[in-house]
């Protein structure tokens, strides 16, 4: 993809709105990180595929993660909330906090409660739009159909796509188009209430139009959770992104706000990935 | 490849013919078209032959051949509806016995065990599905009736004996044997098609439950499990099909009796099993046509029992479905 047709693309964007990062940066600080790994390393068998990665999430800000493909920054979101460990053979070496408790000492349903997932393709479950929604929530318990009901619509308003469904939430999810399956899929993982929401590439199928919004989306939904984003458009990470990390073979080169790490960043390898000289 | 078409278009005739004919795609698809053709024939012929031949049959015995028990060669009567029953309760043990044991079998091949021991395991299983029926029939008669008749059938009887289909003394040959047998006959089918099937559902939708707080076992229960539920009902349909036209291993362990029983532990007979035995001494034509008529009624139960799996999987599929 070049990042020349991407700019343009961005020009005159209907959703533009006051997203300042001038400035943000003090006040940005200040706030308690929400998770924090701290000397990460990750093994595909005897493969090393994270080298000492320690990076915080601050709450209630999005941090972008970008770098060229197969530099680890999807395998370093997957350790995030533990789902790596469904493939076989994949270990992990050092810490990850979420609220400064180790994830690796919480059971893993309690922790994927928490720390929310969208993946890069959109997986509706072959249910119903209201039954996707509530997936989640029904396994964690909700049983009453008031309450079930409730929570649907709560999360499928948080995810921007009540008005467009509220009609037909009995319908197959599979009958919507590729950005409203998308933004069920956030719904669905909103509808137990994410500390964290982690999002894999969420955009990387997605027209300009539906990318516009979950765009906006994500930054609605800032003030209630802590977003991790990986992307490898970096005029997304650009937009969205009060800070960023960049990845380049499985090791963190540089992190810091967005502002600066797209206008003065401190490493040559950086600068290079960001003006497109390489990935 | 449209300019491509359109020229050849005008030349269409005997020249052009011959031209895409040495060209090789004429010749791929007359050849194919052959051979696709060759088995509805083979259908065809099929009905076709059972129908005749059954003509006498049809005639003097009508509708009343497929609700009438007796079956008397001598005295020249004969109704199908023992072998009828027969064939269903003994697929139908087989069914019950056979889609719990494999449908876990899968998952735990496909979801849980580790990738070489599945594969160990599976290359078993078919091998399974290679042995001949005669050698299962062996089995069956040497270790499963003896075993069957001195140890199950009593413990059932005193365990469950308040139910119908365990009364009556433990002969060991019966519904009960054969339902056993097919059930070890299709496991291998059920097995190897629903691993394949759970093997095809994408991982992301295993990671989408997983990453919502499901445990391993909500995931593949209520999401893995639906979502490869075509090629599971799939492979539960082709396992009955078998069943009900297996023949040899029945006819060693069913009882060859032509007489409608409740009680599983009792003698009876199947389709299949009547037409091997009988078939070299059914001299009368009446008795004949009979037993080919018994051909079709096999196969017209095999082709609604199809039917009816086809109509289950557009039911089930309609809402909410991958397939729409």
């Amino acid at each position: 993809m070049s990042s020349s047709s991407d700019s343009e693309l961005t020009v005159g964007k209907p959703h533009e709105r006051p997203r300042s990062h001038a400035g943000a940066g003090v006040r940005l600080a200040a706030a308690p990180p929400k998770m924090r790994s701290v000397n990460l390393n990750f093994y595909y068998g005897a493969f090393q595929a994270l080298h000492d990665i320690s990076l915080d999430f601050h709450t209630n800000r999005i941090t972008a993660l970008i770098g060229p493909s197969g530099c680890g920054k999807s395998t370093f979101l997957r350790t995030l909330n533990r789902i790596h460990e469904t493939v076989r053979h994949t270990r992990v070496e050092g810490r990850i906090l979420l609220d400064s408790e180790d994830i690796f000492q919480v059971e893993t349903t309690t922790l994927r409660r928490r720390i929310g997932m969208v993946f890069q393709k959109s997986n509706p479950f072959p249910k119903s739009i209201a039954d996707n929604v509530a997936y989640g929530p029904r396994v964690n318990g909700v049983r009453r159909k008031t309450d079930v009901e409730e929570v649907v619509e709560r999360s499928l308003r948080r995810a921007a796509l009540w008005e467009e469904v509220k009609d037909k939430l009995r319908e197959s999810a599979y009958a919507l188009s590729g950005g409203q399956q998308q933004r069920l899929c956030i719904a669905r993982a909103l509808a137990v209430d994410p500390e964290v929401l982690l999002l894999d590439e969420p955009c990387s199928a997605l027209d300009p139009i539906a990318t516009a919004k979950i765009e906006d989306l994500l930054f609605d939904l800032k003030d209630q959770c802590t977003i991790v984003i990986v992307t490898h458009n970096m005029q997304q990470a650009a937009r969205v992104a009060d800070y960023t990390g960049f990845f380049l073979l499985g090791r963190l080169v540089e992190f810091n706000t967005t502002e600066v790490i797209f206008k003065t960043p401190a490493r040559k390898e950086t600068e290079d990935y960001i003006t497109g000289r390489f990935g | 490849m449209v300019t491509a078409t359109q020229s050849l278009r005008p030349q269409a005739g005997a020249g052009a013919f011959w031209r895409r004919l040495v060209n090789g795609d004429e010749v791929a698809r007359l050849v194919t078209l052959a051979f696709a053709s060759t088995v509805l024939l083979i259908v065809a012929v099929l009905v076709f032959e059972l129908f005749r031949g059954s003509a006498v049959a049809r005639h003097r015995f009508g509708w009343a051949f497929f609700v009438t028990q007796n079956w008397d060669p001598v005295a020249e009567q004969f109704g199908a509806l023992p072998f009828i029953y027969g064939t269903v309760v003994t697929s139908a043990v087989a069914l019950l016995i056979a889609v719990p044991l494999s449908l876990g079998a899968a998952v735990f091949l496909a979801e849980l065990a580790p990738q070489r021991i599945s594969d160990a395991c599976t290359f078993l299983i078919e091998l399974l599905a290679a042995v001949p029926s005669v050698i299962y029939g062996l089995m069956a008669i040497f270790t499963l009736v003896p075993l069957l008749r001195d140890y199950v059938q009593p413990f059932l009887g005193k365990t469950l004996g308040f139910l119908p289909f365990f009364q009556g003394p433990s002969f060991g040959a019966g519904y009960l044997a054969a339902g056993l047998i097919l059930a070890v006959m299709i496991c291998p089918f059920i097995i190897s098609i629903s691993r394949e099937a759970l093997f095809g559902v994408p991982r992301e939708q295993r990671e989408a439950a997983l990453a919502l707080g499901a445990t391993q076992w909500e995931s593949t229960w209520q999401v893995v499990i639906p979502h490869a539920r075509l090629g599971i009902i799939g492979s539960v349909f082709l396992a009955l099909a078998r069943a009900l036209g297996e023949t040899i291993a029945v006819t060693m362990v069913i009882g060859n009796d032509p007489s409608i029983r409740a009680s599983l532990f009792a003698p009876g007979y199947t389709i299949a099993a009547v037409l091997a035995n009988e078939f070299t001494e059914a001299t009368g034509e009446l008795y004949l046509d009979s037993l080919v008529e018994l051909g079709l009624v096999l196969f017209l139960l095999t082709m609604v029992i199809n039917a009816l799996a086809q109509l289950l999987v557009v039911l089930t599929s309609r809402r909410g479905s991958a397939h729409p």
